[in-house]
């Protein structure tokens, strides 16, 4: 016995293998067939070879619960995501663009405020802005760029068309698991890497390094270093990974000084060494106890200033997350042409400012039918998905968005497309998947080649966090024309 | 380096040591008790005494049997010196000094993990603790051999390598320690036949611990006495669990790490004393206060490791 495809109907989503029963899209093809040609207990022994890599491999994620943190393995389907390198060109170009023109408002909000003055954003809500940072007005960061790494959630929906569905611009996590779901890939079902055009991942550490190296003040060999808040933090794998693979040391607050000169050292057995570029991977309000938060114990004194007076490099730079927020979001769109003169390449989902009265108006008639968000939290967290709600969370809602207007957009509840994943039965099932593509942005642009795809492993979820219970896969670019 | 990391690596490979030693020292055990005549009594319990761990040992269990014994030194994670617990220790340090350690021996710390914890019951029970044993000291081996035919012989590995050289050092004073332990227990049996039938079994016993057996016949053309077992665990030049040996391998590490004086210094002082034939005129009170200055000193070379390059103020 084998996957019978004809037996898998994704009914009204999109998947992304299977266009109908039994019909694969063109660049599933040979996976589809390859599949199928594994036998039931062949294919448990492939996933089962996978969840042994992991543990070897030691890929861990950390979840915070209430008797303290644990380590679990990342959880991983062996089936892939496979989407078409023509269609991954457009989606490179549109997320570039898109890039761009945020980096571009950020450097202008610290700046003149130009689109503010012209009203093209309205300036009260960036008066309320929770990640809007007047420590770093008039700072120029090299080549103007703010975020140089930036993870965009896109979602595909029924129509087949994909949405960006929010920008990460402040510490967005998940990129070595797109390199590792492809090693284990790779380890578990080699022989699919003969026949078809797989295009690779794994220059990321390399273009990452670069991107790094850009940053640095006037000097030939920069001292680069990922700054991690330690080992307790959900995202610890993934700073040692990138600080290996990049061949940097890895760093807590506490290995790095402020020296007399105002440069950031950091403690080795030599005494002290200068650093110049530091990708940070705790939060802007960590970063510096001199400025921020006082009792942050994860940060460095004096680091803003040294940062502020161009001695160091911070990857992102402080302040950045002021144009992730999801009432910014909205404008976005608007944000492209204002800036580039261009129609954005890649659509925003339809979003209800409920600050706005006669949206907020609408989006209290429709709670039942409408995903309602905060606009700062991230990680799935302090949402209400309308269709699953009770009466008594949409009244709960309804409260919240009365109170505090600014902190909340809401969206139609999309129809996520799907792909085949096993959950435990011989027989694939429809599962709904998001995508997660890092850009990098400093004097070039690079676009990761796909990204993180994240699934929900329950019938009929949309939640993709791995916080949550939700499981990845690896992500195929693969080019159907190259033969 | 960072000091940090200095130290992490420095203990990792410490702890690495000790799996690999722990495990050696309960398979030696496992086989010697097959041997041994049945009215001759050597304890499991001299192994939870060379650990200095009787206090831990006490808290937990009443009976001194091979059992418990086995249990307390491979698995009970609430010893800190167990097998397990180091080898928790080390997948610990190495999790957090990925960013300089080659990339294949996370795997391999991750693999020896978890075929330790999923297999632990092999090696309590005597039927297959052998090959339990024997395949966590081959994995140990395979990390020790991946290092050094693929790391950098930087900063980092000096540290490695000093970690592994002072833990080293310090288990063959240990093992020695309690050779003269049991040698003093053995005085008090009655007749003289008896009585150098157990020190011949003690000190091969010993020669076992350390794997220098073969070295040792091949390196002194004697057969096994006390004074030459003791001789040789302590000042031979070329075997490499030797006291003496560990120590210039040390010194070696030393001289290529930063702001090293005071530490060459203290080396010096302790080379010096173990390059003279200790004046012994027993092999039970008089060595065991000699090898307790020796450790006291190799415990001092840790504080000064630390003072000079961990301290991070």
């Amino acid at each position: 016995m084998s996957i019978n495809w004809k037996g898998y109907d994704p009914q009204l989503f999109y998947d992304e293998l299977i266009s109908s029963p039994g019909y694969p899209r063109l660049p599933a093809k040979h996976l589809t067939s390859y599949l199928q040609s594994l036998d039931h207990q062949e294919l448990r022994h492939r996933q089962q070879m996978a969840d042994v890599a992991i543990q070897e491999m030691g890929i861990t994620f950390t979840v915070y619960t209430e008797e303290g943190n644990i380590d679990r393995s990342w959880p991983f389907d062996i089936i892939p995501r496979v989407i078409s390198a023509k269609q991954w060109q457009k989606m490179e170009r549109g997320l570039i663009q898109r890039l761009t023109a945020l980096n571009l408002f950020i450097d202008d909000l610290y700046h003149d405020q130009r689109i503010l003055k012209d009203a093209v954003v309205p300036r009260e809500i960036l008066a309320q802005s929770k990640n809007f940072l007047p420590q770093c007005c008039g700072v120029s960061p090299a080549h103007g760029v703010w975020a140089h790494i930036c993870g965009t959630d896109l979602v595909r929906d029924s129509d087949g068309e994909f949405y960006v569905l929010e920008d990460n611009l402040r510490v967005p996590s998940g990129v070595s698991y797109m390199l590792e779901n492809r090693s284990i890939t790779k380890r578990v079902l080699p022989e699919l890497f003969e026949n078809d055009q797989i295009l690779p991942v794994d220059d990321y550490p390399e273009r990452l390094f670069d991107t790094l190296a850009a940053l640095a003040p006037e000097c030939e060999q920069p001292e680069i270093v990922v700054l991690t808040p330690g080992i307790y933090n959900a995202a610890y794998f993934e700073h040692a990974f990138l600080a290996q693979r990049m061949g940097v040391e890895l760093v807590e607050g506490s290995d790095l000084v402020i020296g007399d000169d105002g440069y950031v050292y950091m403690r080795t057995i030599d005494g002290l060494a200068r650093v110049d570029v530091i990708y940070r991977r705790i939060d802007d309000l960590f970063l510096d106890p001199d400025v921020f938060n006082k009792d942050s114990v994860l940060g460095v004194r004096g680091l803003m200033q040294a940062w502020q007076q161009g001695k160091v490099a911070l990857a992102n730079a402080p302040g950045a997350g002021v144009a992730d927020d999801k009432v910014i979001y909205a404008y976005v769109p608007a944000i492209i042409r204002y800036y580039l003169g261009e129609d954005p390449i890649i659509p925003n989902v339809e979003t209800f400012l409920c600050s706005d009265s006669s949206q907020q108006a609408y989006v209290l008639k429709n709670l039942d039918k409408l995903v309602v968000k905060p606009a700062n939290e991230s990680g799935g967290y302090g949402m209400l998905v309308g269709p699953h709600s009770t009466k008594k969370q949409q009244a709960e809602f309804a409260r919240l968005i009365k109170a505090n207007p600014r902190n909340y957009i809401a969206q139609p509840t999309l129809n996520l497309s799907t792909a085949p994943t096993l959950v435990g039965s011989d027989q694939p099932e429809p599962r709904h998947l998001d995508l997660r593509p890092f850009i990098l942005q400093a004097k070039d642009s690079y676009v990761t080649t796909g990204g993180l795809t994240r699934v929900a492993m329950k019938q009929g979820s949309l939640v993709v966090n791995s916080s949550q219970g939700g499981g990845s896969k690896d992500t195929w670019i693969v080019d159907t024309e190259a033969r | 380096m960072l000091s940090r990391v200095a130290e992490r690596i420095y203990w990792a490979a410490r702890y690495l040591e000790r799996v690999e030693n722990t495990a050696r020292l309960v398979n030696v055990y496992t086989s010697l008790l097959m041997d041994l005549p049945k009215d001759i009594d050597i304890s499991w319990f001299n192994l939870v005494m060379l650990n200095s761990s009787i206090e831990d040992y006490e808290n937990r269990y009443t009976v001194r049997d091979e059992r418990n014994v086995v249990k307390f030194l491979l698995a009970d994670d609430t010893n800190p010196n167990s097998m397990l617990s180091s080898l928790s220790y080390v997948r610990e340090n190495l999790r957090t000094t990925r960013d300089v350690m080659p990339e294949g021996v996370w795997e391999l710390i991750n693999e020896l993990s978890l075929f330790a914890s999923q297999d632990i019951q092999q090696g309590l029970n005597r039927s297959k603790r052998h090959e339990f044993l024997q395949q966590i000291i081959n994995h140990c081996q395979l990390i020790q051999g991946h290092l050094s035919t693929t790391m950098p012989q930087d900063a980092a590995w000096e540290m490695w390598c000093l970690g592994g050289n002072l833990e080293r050092a310090d288990m063959a004073t240990r093992l020695l320690d309690a050779g003269a332990t049991a040698v003093a227990d053995s005085n008090e049996l009655g007749d003289d036949i008896s009585q150098r039938r157990v020190h011949l079994t003690v000190w091969a016993n010993v020669l076992h611990s350390s794997s220098a057996h073969h070295a040792y016949r091949r390196a002194v053309s004697a057969g096994i006495k006390g004074r030459k077992v003791v001789d040789f665990l302590l000042r031979d030049e070329r075997f490499p669990r030797s006291v003496a040996f560990c120590l210039a391998s040390m010194s070696n590490s030393v001289r290529r790490l930063p702001k090293s004086r005071t530490v060459i210094m203290a080396l010096n002082k302790i080379s010096t004393t173990t390059a003279h034939k200790p004046e012994l005129s027993n092999l039970s009170t008089d060595l065991r206060d000699y090898l307790n200055d020796l450790q006291l000193y190799i415990a001092n070379l840790h504080s000064l490791f630390s003072e000079t390059w961990f301290a991070l103020d």
